[in-house]
């Protein structure tokens, strides 16, 4: 057993039981903080598989902006009180039964598609150093990565519209 | 570290990858808090992601990777709506449970 692989499964030990404990725990600031170590578990992943400039982003993005949106939105709306009612049983043992169903199906078409994929084989090629990345984003991607800004311009005019004080018309 | 996939293992990363996408789809199913919804649909997206980027390993393909980016950037831009909605829906009926929001059933 090779020290990646130990490496991996604390990982991803890490990760599925700080997602589980998202979904399960009653306070949202919990809920809230558990999804912090996720996502910083999922940036150790990209590390591991050698990505060290999305790990990077994912850690700026996702754990700095989003999470840090979704506290503050927690602590606007004063819900760190923990006075939810449950669903309907039914319905908690529909998502139950949906979990394992589509967990067995997408492992079914995942391991099936393998002779599709092909064999790996490392090539020793530099492909995914910051780099290539650049290279790649700025010649082959360029007219999507200016309508990404173009989105975000659009999303940050949408949500202070939607934030605003509505004024009363009399 | 170039020969990581073949010490690990694709299907290891297609196994993790499933139960972390399934485990959103429960949450989004098993609660009620619109709040958690979304932190539940943000699992998803990683879930896709991180197969995303082992299989952009497992073909040597940065392409893998700019897409990526590019759903991240999505992913921004979609939790800054969804939570700007949620406050004024919040302002507006005092409530974040999802099974209050019935106003547009008819």
């Amino acid at each position: 057993m090779s020290i990646l692989l130990i490496l991996f499964c604390v990982l991803a030990a890490i990760t599925l039981s700080t997602a589980f404990l998202t979904v399960f725990s009653r306070n949202p600031i919990h809920s809230a903080i558990y999804l912090v170590i996720c996502f910083f578990s999922v940036a150790g992943h990209y590390l591991l598989l050698n990505a060290q400039f999305l790990a990077i982003v994912h850690i700026i993005v996702y754990s700095g902006a989003i999470m840090i949106l979704f506290l503050f939105t927690i602590m606007l709306m004063n819900l760190n009180k923990e006075n939810e009612v449950h669903k309907p049983r039914i319905t908690r043992l529909g998502a139950i039964v949906s979990f394992c169903l589509v967990c067995l199906i997408l492992i079914t078409i995942f391991i099936n598609s393998k002779p599709i994929a092909g064999e790996y084989i490392a090539t020793g090629e530099d492909y995914q150093s910051i780099k290539v990345l650049g290279k790649i984003l700025l010649n082959e991607y360029m007219v999507p990565f200016e309508f990404a800004s173009i989105l975000l311009l659009v999303a940050m005019i949408g949500t202070v519209l939607l934030s605003k004080k509505e004024k009363l018309e009399k | 570290m170039n020969n990581i996939l073949n010490q690990i293992g694709i299907e290891n990363y297609i196994f993790l990858s499933v139960i972390l996408f399934c485990i959103g789809i429960f949450g989004v199913l098993y609660r009620r808090n619109a709040i958690i919804v979304f932190m539940s649909i943000e699992i998803m997206l990683n879930a896709v992601n991180l197969l995303f980027v082992a299989f952009s390993t497992y073909h040597q393909d940065a392409q893998g990777q700019v897409f990526v980016f590019f759903s991240m950037a999505v992913a921004a831009a979609e939790v800054a709506v969804g939570l700007a909605i949620l406050v004024s829906i919040f302002k507006n009926s005092g409530s974040i449970s999802i099974d209050t929001l019935k106003n547009l059933k008819g």
